[in-house]
């Protein structure tokens, strides 16, 4: 077995048990992210050195007797979180050459821990997309491909696809991601491995470059749901530096994961039922359900009947609060600066941002910009916050009657990185699926349950109530035992 | 009510007038971050992250400044909102890192109330306040210090302000500058604005517009960032008569933000008016709801010092004093303390007289303040106790006073020093009256015969004899006697 | 609702970024598609109903959480000005403002 074919549950267990030391685990990695990311372009930094240090640091305090929950893991980084001393892009041409002088707060608790970054990854730029081919760093590639056209590059999903491709190709044990209307769940199912957003304050927004407040979410993706939970458990916690940040105690989410789910009722919201799905999907879907029948949970049909309006309301609310979050990209105090040609101050920003954000951006804070502006509040940002209630009602009746939402996680397999780029609405509605649990600030985990006809992954979801996220890994846990799914991407470390 | 008219070409004119402020909240740190907001500092060194608006930042409210606003809230008699909520302001600016402030829009923290203030011919008139809300001060540009280039500071960037804003209750300009005087004078008293003007602590804009009496409301404009009450008074007048000529003319008054040139005493356009501010506020979502605990303000508003209007009532009440006396004695909690410790136990106009009169000009000479005085005010208190107990005359103790205010020490001390008690032995009296009357036979003849007025003379020669010394009564007691 | 240039143009400039003459019909036919999209949303009823404010999947009453009255940061006028693409010794520097 390769080092890098590990999960995170097994490296901790091997590394306990000396049969491996983090300098040897994240020097594979490091050899493995040499020789794949020039085509997968996972790593837009890539922290070699510092690695290394961190790595051979691990070891020792190791042999002190110190041993933190995640000591000596080598993991990726998103290039969402604030690393310091690290450069952070966020996908974007505009944070120029930014080094930023603080931790984010989940990073932090990573570090605290004891786990070594292998560097930063690639994402969709300021997190808006669903494809990662909108990073100013270049597309990420899908390591899978299609069985009856393996040269078609595909979209690893967005906008985590740095972390989603490098966690799949085996690059890094685990990745920090984010997730605002899927952006942790679509890519998960994309790349065929696991990836859960939690509720919204059970990982701190401190040092996390912002897209959309109210919906921005970080969470861990890894290759099983066991090791999510690992993660999960040392990102979350309250903070009081963030003050959407819930008060609320950590439970051991591992422990969820061997639950089961006897006896528990789950959701199956029929507006998911979209006409036009691709049968795959709905079998999928069945499957799925079976499976938990098989293991002692009821199927219940519910309404979730706001549904169809998540992702028109998602739309307005985000795009809203990214304009204004994105307004401090200005080339005055960081970043980047066009100061050729500029007039004046004015114009300084005008050329500054037209330079340094790409197309999807620009066209994200237009439309926020103008649901926010004088005359069309009402109609569009209030309307969207009430819709958004809506949503949530849906939720809050739902859960008088079942424990856990199970769903499929996206409408497609992982499409080609050509496809879905004339309009931007076709891409907008990858985020079919996951957008509600964002609106309603629920936690939502992607899990691998099949294969497509191509031998493309496809996921499944499960949705449950705010801060039970123990309820969503024992349902996660099961499919997952259930589905037994053992297939790799062609483009990995240690193939 | 008010009077006050500008008259124009075509018949008088009425001024209507609202103010809103800014007032600094004296904190230790900022609304939002824990960096620092003492005055003066040198340039980025009060500055977190947060306030410089780099990716990722997140605001946490301080507490402190919550309660600031709630106790100049109470002290203007206004309704504390237990809810009320943040919203972004989104505008660019070089001094505003994040790009908008985090304001209130819809919900502010105080809600309407109202003051009294004081005009020079002794009327009171009540001005509403429509709200108070809390919001971030921005940084500071300094264009003066590069050819091509202006300087950003953030020191001053997240700073708690509260804005108050006033009904345009306000007809005139003395109503405008009693106003932003009492405002000013409560939240000293209360110590959440320290209200140094000149430091930018509290700043006003004002909003004029000016109508035939009898009419509704006109156009207004508004002049920003107004730094002195003279300032303000000067610009409602000169805003006022631009505006007045310009409907004389035909004109109409278009609404627009404007700027006082305090050297030219007029007012200028602040900015093109190709477009106005689209602030686009929307409710701040890194910021849950500012929930108040009920109790929480209520103990606030039983720890509240004596607000001006109360103390100035007590002082006529309990202290007898005429209302100016009052109102002078009051202006500033700091004088007030003073007097308060010279006038216990004594006479409270006598205490009145001293501090208003010889306390406030050795001041004034001395370039001094009240909360750095020359003279300690137990020190001026035990001056009275040594009048009153007859060790010094009203004449010797004026001489002491400014001995104390030169050096600093106390009465008791200086009379020591100086042998400066008053002469009180009537046998010693008698002698001086003698020598006096004996060395001026002539006068002497002259006063039997009728000369009153050269009792004066007698007495000045005695006390000249004395050394000033001699206690007046008993040397007008003796000279009467042996003059017959 | 269908934006015309006119609006286009205004949005950005309140957006500050600066669209070239040719951007500005392809921003407006992107725009308008998406705004096409979003306005099924005023089909649903909504008279009554609470905007939802914040993320927060839970209302609480306690309101947001208020830290005590210390200086506990500042005092690092380096790492403030480290990234500066204009640093003018300890100041920020800008094309200058005329008000």
């Amino acid at each position: 077995m390769h080092p890098t074919d590990f999960s995170l549950r097994g490296a901790l267990d091997a590394l306990a048990e000396g049969i491996i030391s983090s300098e040897e685990l994240t020097r594979a990695h490091l050899d493995a992210i040499g020789r794949l990311n020039p085509r997968i372009n996972a790593y837009v930094t890539v922290m070699a050195e510092q690695a290394l240090a961190a790595a051979r640091a691990s070891d020792e305090r190791r042999r002190q007797g110190i041993v933190g929950p995640l000591e000596g893991l080598p993991l990726a980084i998103k290039d969402l979180f604030c690393t310091d001393g690290v450069p952070t892009t966020a996908g974007s041409r505009i944070l120029g050459n930014f080094v930023p002088p603080y931790e984010s707060t989940v990073t932090a608790n990573l570090l605290r821990d004891g786990a070594v970054f292998l560097g930063k990854v690639n994402m969709d730029e300021f997190a808006m997309g669903s494809s990662n081919t909108t990073s100013a760093f270049g597309p990420v590639e899908n390591p899978w491909s299609r069985a009856n056209d393996p040269d078609a590059r595909l979209v690893p999903g967005g906008s985590s696809g740095g972390s989603a491709a490098a966690v799949a190709a085996r690059l890094a044990l685990g990745a920090t991601a984010t997730d605002t209307g899927g952006s942790i769940r679509q890519p998960a199912a994309f790349c065929g491995i696991a990836g859960i957003k939690p509720t919204y304050g059970r990982c701190s927004r401190f040092g996390i470059v912002a897209f959309a407040s109210s919906l921005d979410q970080a969470g861990p993706v890894a290759r099983t749901v066991e090791d999510c939970a690992i993660l999960l458990r040392s990102m979350a916690g309250f903070d009081p530096k963030d003050a959407t940040s819930a008060d609320l105690p950590v439970p051991d989410f591992a422990a969820a994961c061997t639950r089961g789910v006897k006896g528990l009722r789950i959701g199956v919201p029929k507006e998911y039922r979209l006409d036009g799905m691709p049968a795959e999907i709905e079998a999928l879907w069945q499957q799925g359900l079976e499976w938990l029948r098989a293991e002692g949970a009821e199927t219940v049909e519910i309404s979730l009947p706001h549904t169809k309006y998540a992702l028109p309301t998602y739309y307005i609310v985000a795009p809203a609060e990214a304009s204004s979050n994105l307004a401090r990209y200005d080339g005055v105090r960081f970043g980047l600066r066009v100061a050729e040609g500029a007039s004046d101050l004015r114009d300084l920003y005008e050329r500054t941002r037209a330079a340094g954000f790409g197309a999807e951006v620009k066209r994200r804070i237009m439309i926020g910009t103008y649901v926010l502006s004088a005359g069309y509040y009402d109609a569009y940002y209030l309307k969207a916050q009430k819709v958004r209630t809506l949503i949530r009602r849906d939720f809050d009746e739902a859960w008088r009657k079942v424990d856990a939402i199970v769903t499929p996680a996206t409408p497609s397999a992982a499409f080609g990185m050509d496809e879905k780029q004339d309009d931007p609405v076709t891409m907008y509605l990858n985020d079919v699926f996951t957008v509600t649990a964002n609106l309603a600030g629920l936690p939502g985990l992607a899990v691998p349950a099949g294969l497509d006809r191509q031998g493309l992954p496809l996921g499944l979801q499960v949705i449950g109530r705010a801060f039970d996220e123990e309820t969503v890994f024992a349902v996660g846990a099961a499919i997952e035992r259930a589905a037994d799914f053992r297939a790799v991407p062609g483009l990995r470390a240690g193939a | 009510m008010s009077t006050y008219r500008i008259e124009g070409r075509t018949g008088p004119w009425e001024l209507v007038i609202g103010l809103e402020v800014h007032a600094q909240v004296i904190s230790n740190a900022k609304l939002f971050s824990g960096a620092a907001t003492a005055f003066g500092a040198e340039p980025n060194t009060q500055v977190s992250f947060i306030d410089a608006g780099f990716p990722g930042m997140l605001p946490v409210i301080n507490r402190e400044c919550v309660a600031q606003a709630v106790r100049t809230g109470l002290g203007l008699n206004a309704q504390v909102n237990l809810w009320s909520r943040f919203d972004r302001k989104n505008y660019f600016y070089a001094d505003l890192p994040q790009g908008y402030q985090i304001s209130q829009y819809a919900h502010p923290i105080v809600g309407k109330g109202a003051v009294e203030i004081e005009l020079p011919d002794g009327a009171t008139k009540t001005i509403g306040i429509t709200r108070l809300h809390l919001e971030q001060d921005a940084g500071k540009s300094l264009h003066d210090q590069h050819p091509t280039k202006s300087f950003i500071d953030l020191n001053r960037s997240g700073v708690a302000l509260m804005e108050i804003v006033s009904e345009p209750d306000m007809r005139s300009p003395e109503e405008a500058g009693a106003y932003l005087t009492k405002l000013r004078q409560i939240m000293r008293y209360l110590g959440t604005c320290d209200g140094n003007m000149d430091e930018g602590s509290l700043r006003a804009d004002v909003n004029v517009s000016v109508r035939r009496p009898g009419e509704g409301y006109r156009t207004r404009c508004e002049v920003k960032n107004v730094n002195s009450i003279r300032f303000v008074m000067q610009a409602v007048e000169a805003e006022a008569r631009r505006q007045i000529e310009v409907w004389e003319e035909g004109g109409t008054v278009e609404q627009e933000t404007r700027l006082f040139d305090t050297g030219r005493g007029v007012t200028r356009s602040m900015r093109s008016k190709e477009e106005a501010h689209d602030y686009r506020y929307f409710p701040e979502p890194d910021l849950p709801p500012l929930v108040l605990d009920a109790a929480w303000v209520e103990a606030l508003r039983a720890a509240l010092p004596e607000l001006p209007d109360a103390r100035r009532a007590r002082y006529v009440r309990d202290y007898g004093l005429s209302p100016y006396d009052a109102q002078v004695l009051t202006a500033e909690k700091a004088t007030a303390a003073y007097y308060e410790t010279v006038a216990k136990g004594r006479d409270p106009k006598l205490a009145a007289n001293w501090v208003m009169g010889d306390l406030f000009a050795a001041l004034n000479r001395t370039r001094r303040t009240i909360e750095d005085p020359p003279v300690k005010a137990e020190h001026l208190g035990a001056l009275l106790d040594l009048m009153k107990d007859g060790t010094l005359s009203g004449k010797l103790a004026k001489e002491v006073f400014e001995a104390m205010v030169d050096t600093g020490k106390s009465p008791g001390a200086i009379v020591e020093e100086r042998g400066l008690r008053q002469v009180t032995d009537s046998g010693a009296i008698e002698r001086a009256v003698d020598t006096v009357l004996a060395a001026n036979a002539d006068k002497v003849a002259e006063y039997k015969a009728g000369k009153d007025k050269l009792f004066g003379f007698f007495v000045g020669q005695v006390m000249k004899a004395m050394q000033g010394k001699g206690n007046p009564a008993l040397v007008n007691q003796v000279l009467k006697t042996k003059l017959g | 609702m269908s934006l015309d240039t006119a609006t286009v143009r205004r949005i950005a400039s309140l957006a500050r970024i600066r669209l070239e003459e040719e951007e500005v019909g392809r921003m407006q036919a992107e725009l308008n598609g998406i705004l096409g999209w979003i306005e099924q949303l005023q089909a649903v009823p909504t008279e009554g109903v609470e905007p939802m404010a914040g993320g927060a999947p839970v209302s609480s009453d306690a309101g947001m959480r208020m830290r005590a009255d210390e200086v506990t940061d500042g005092g690092m006028p380096e790492k403030v000005l480290a990234n500066a693409p204009d640093r003018m010794g300890d100041y920020f520097g800008v094309p200058k403002v005329v008000e």
